[in-house]
């Protein structure tokens, strides 16, 4: 070792697990804001090297990209909703620590059930039947495709990650052939079957989607906080042994969270279909499955935190198209920025649960 | 002998949070010596090794080796200064062998040669009489032979300074006087020795000096020879405690639990537990005594509806209506379904009994939580409960929404026994349950133990310190290698008997064909 290199120094800082003594959580939203202002000052200075473009004023287009007109505020909170209902769904699974990565597929075929149900059905019933047999089958349809990897899990053990993701393809495969043979002269489109959808309240097209997603989200945050089955999710996704000590039958539990988490799945296709879209094709639900990973983990499975930390996203997504449009920029650099965001959204967590001690001055003083 | 100072530490400080673990410390160890680390559980001993080794680093304060003061930021740091701690819990690869497990990690800028490591390690375990096969994958090891791993690790990296932290623990007898003629031998090599304990007896017969913590503060630091234990107890707790277990003659005693004949098979096909027979009275602790991994929490398991039996029965005897239900082949919830009201305090307390992150409250209705017809959950009741067992335990804890993980050993091992006895069991078993804890709370544990005992609970106690069985349990069971192989008075029991037929691997059926009183 060189000599010189020798001398008694502490190093800069020194990294500590805040471990029993947490912040309070008023320090922690500070933190978080003090990331979103760091990310924008960040997200200004890239995009005034790459475009030249005043970065206030692309805000501002990002802000009225969201929130401009009363058709885009519709628009953001209709998006809010699909992407919430789903987080919501894949909840209970992630709670259980059953990574269910195939909530994609689950509304898919939601949404699957429900265009079967308009289009076989459809005129041929009074319409408030033809509506409840489209929410029965939706659920049952998104909780029949979360239970087949459930009882595979339960029962032989297999890798859930893989076989829900799997069952994706299944679900986007089944819409391919179904809409080829629905749609009219070999077009494979499907033409809006708007005359079945769901009820309009007043002129909200949105109106309805948002109040069931609302109501989910309350519900789902007390049946997970509240109720005994939410409590043997908690016990089953922390520790197994103890689950099984206590006489839980973790069988029966993850096929029971599956329905559960696959029948919300099953509401967003619904949502999807019968509420906005009224037809259906392969990327009715937009990568959304996947998205509402992330709003889960965000929200660090608080249902209410996800009301949150969806909007953030849907904002993000809305605010960056309106810019590409507006600016007539590549698309790309409202990427970049949407990943700068998130980036220092998720890194700051790591303040919030490890603290920095600096290298005290002096010898004897302590450092804070 | 040349008394030169290998390790020195002035003043050391470290503050987690509101808590002081260790304020102020002063310690030296000597070359060619073993110095005890003595303290109960909570007293800093673990905080102020894992700053020498490179895991914490210190608020403020020095350490210096050889005589020259050091900065340890990283247990590399630490292995350049040539400390090496062995930690609790293992860290080796499992599908490595010795020899592979010893070398990972070095980067000495030679060449790879596994064969060159196997005749290093060879030589280490010749100059200290060690007994190990450099060639032995860990999967296949022993605990004691993946601890003689950790250690020739250390060696292997020419450490001068070994810290162990708790080495016994998870040891036999014979295993622990292995490690110890090991230990005196690398002494006499020179190499300085802290070894972090609490058990007394081995502190007397082990090291040459001890050093006492109390609750972060170093009280004293004494010659071995010059001291007794109740000096060392009284330095450790602070002041005079009794060591003697009160223990009543059993009342009313009345048969409880008769298990017979039981037999298990492990995935692998090794009998696991091999024709054991024996009854569990009211109102009496009968001990389990046995080398660890002999079947004592197969048969734990068995009883509490976990394990698969493959023959033999458990017939409980209900007090309430003296009715007899076999609890072979049931689930915990059908035992409890029967109106068998068996509380069970298992060996893996927050892998088994407790979750971790759930706090008191959460963890108290564990096994109370379906209660009533409602879909949610009642955690008025839970919450009262854990506000008493808090106060009449004496469970050093902020509040009852704490995660549990949070807490110190002994105060998690009473969030455990608290509910277990909260829930008036008729049948009271616990494994292990004063491991890791320090006197204080181990007799605090002994007590509601005996206390459930003179409520006419028939307790059963599988423990691993003979003197503690000797003392407080009425009858000991001996078990070894899956078969009873004696029971015993424990008024009467004498502890060479009981290590004899710990060791023994005939069941007293074979022996005489008689039957477990």
């Amino acid at each position: 070792m060189n000599k010189t290199e020798k001398i008694k120094r502490e190093p800069l800082f020194h990294i500590v697990n805040r471990g029993r003594d947490a912040i309070p959580w008023w320090k922690g939203m500070l933190i978080r804001a003090a990331a979103i202002v760091f990310a924008l000052a960040v997200c200004a200075v890239i995009m005034v090297i790459l475009t030249k473009e005043n970065p206030i004023e692309i805000y501002k287009t990002m802000f009225d990209g969201a929130f401009g007109t009363e058709r885009r505020k519709w628009k953001l909170l209709q998006e809010i909703a699909v992407l919430l209902c789903i987080s919501l769904a894949v909840t209970p699974a992630f709670k259980m620590q059953f990574w269910n990565i195939g909530a994609e597929g689950q509304a898919l075929v939601g949404g699957l059930a429900t265009a079967a149900c308009m289009f076989y059905i459809g005129g041929k019933v009074p319409q408030g039947m033809l509506i409840i047999i489209m929410v029965a089958a939706s659920i049952v349809a998104g909780a029949i495709w979360a239970l087949i990897p459930a009882v595979f899990k339960a029962v032989w053990n297999t890798n859930e990650t893989l076989f829900t993701l799997m069952m994706n393809y299944i679900a986007i495969q089944l819409v391919d052939v179904f809409v080829n043979i629905w749609a009219k002269n070999g077009s494979a489109v499907l033409s809006p079957m708007s005359e079945y959808g769901l009820p309009i309240i007043g002129d909200k097209k949105y109106l309805l989607n948002v109040i069931i997603v609302a109501a989910l989200t309350v519900g789902m945050y007390i049946y997970l906080k509240y109720s005994k089955q939410g409590y043997e999710i908690s016990v089953v996704g922390q520790s197994e042994k103890t689950a099984k000590y206590i006489g839980i039958s973790v069988k029966k539990v993850i096929i029971r969270t599956m329905l559960v988490s696959g029948a919300v799945c099953g509401i967003a296709g619904l949502i999807l279909v019968g509420g906005t879209n009224h037809n259906i094709n392969t990327n009715t639900v937009g990568g959304n499955g996947f998205t509402a990973i992330m709003v889960s983990w965000l929200a660090k499975f608080n249902p209410i935190f996800m009301i949150l930390t969806a909007f953030m996203i849907v904002f993000l997504d809305l605010g960056a198209s309106h810019v590409t449009a507006m600016f007539r920029i590549s698309s790309d650099i409202c990427d970049i920025m949407i990943g700068i965001i998130l980036f220092f959204i998720i890194g700051c967590e790591f303040f919030i649960n490890y603290k920095l001690k600096f290298r005290s001055f002096g010898k004897g003083g302590e450092a804070k | 002998m040349d008394k030169k100072i290998a390790l020195e530490l002035k003043g050391i400080t470290k503050v987690f949070g509101k808590i002081t673990a260790n304020n102020n410390v002063d310690l030296d160890v000597y070359k060619g010596e073993i110095l005890a680390l003595l303290g109960e559980n909570g007293s800093g001993k673990t905080t102020l090794m894992n700053m020498i080794s490179g895991i914490y680093y210190p608020d403020s304060g020095q350490i210096f080796v050889d005589g020259e003061e050091v900065i340890i930021s990283s247990p590399k740091d630490s292995f350049k200064y040539k400390i090496g701690m062995i930690h609790q819990h293992f860290k080796l690869v499992d599908v490595f062998s010795a020899a592979e497990n010893i070398i990972l990690g070095i980067n000495d800028g030679k060449k790879y040669s596994i064969a060159e490591t196997n005749a290093r390690v060879l030589e280490i375990t010749e100059r200290y009489g060690f007994n190990i096969d450099p060639k032995k994958k860990i999967y296949e090891m022993s605990v004691s032979e993946k601890q003689t791993v950790e250690i020739i690790k250390v060696l292997y990296r020419g450490a001068d300074i070994l810290i162990l932290d708790e080495p016994t623990a998870v040891l036999t007898p014979q295993e622990t006087e292995k490690l110890f003629a090991v230990l005196r031998r690398m002494r006499d090599d020179g190499k300085a020795i802290i070894i972090i304990t609490h058990k007394m007896h081995e502190v007397l017969s082990l090291t040459d000096r001890v050093a006492v913590l109390r609750k972060g503060e170093h009280i004293a630091t004494v010659n071995t020879k010059e001291t007794t234990v109740s000096e060392l107890t009284e330095m450790m707790v602070g002041k005079k405690i009794s060591l003697n277990i009160e223990r009543s003659e059993p009342k009313n005693s009345c048969d409880r639990l008769v298990v017979s004949n039981l037999n298990c098979v492990s995935h692998e096909g090794v009998k696991i537990l091999d024709n054991v027979s024996f009854t569990a009275r009211s109102g009496e602790i009968l001990g389990i005594a046995g080398i660890a991994g002999s079947g004592q929490r197969e048969l734990l398991e068995a009883i509490a509806g976990l394990q698969h039996i493959d023959s033999g029965k458990i017939l409980y005897h209900n007090p309430k209506n003296d009715e007899v239900v076999d609890l072979r082949d049931k689930t915990p919830l059908q035992i409890r379904d029967l109106g068998v009201r068996l509380s069970f305090v298992p060996e893996d307390r927050l892998g088994m009994g407790l979750v971790g992150d759930m706090d008191i409250t959460d963890n108290m209705m564990l096994r109370s939580y379906r209660k009533g017809h409602s879909i949610f959950l009642d955690r008025k009741a839970p919450k009262n409960l854990a506000q008493e067992i808090i106060k009449s335990l004496e469970i050093v804890t902020p509040g009852t929404s704490t995660p549990v993980r949070r807490l110190s050993g002994g105060n998690i091992q009473k969030v455990l026994v608290g509910r277990e006895i909260a829930a008036a069991p008729s049948v009271l078993m616990a494994a292990y349950p004063v491991r890791g804890l320090d006197i204080n709370s181990s007799y605090t544990i002994y007590n509601l133990l005996t206390a459930q005992k003179e409520r006419g609970v028939a307790v059963i106690f599988v423990g691993e310190d003979l003197d503690v069985l000797i003392e407080l349990c009425d009858r000991i069971l001996v078990i070894g290698s899956g078969k009873v192989t004696g029971i015993v008075d424990g008024r009467n029991a004498v502890k060479e008997e009981i290590g004899v037929l710990m060791t023994k691997t005939t069941s007293i059926d074979e022996e005489n064909g008689g039957v477990a009183i």
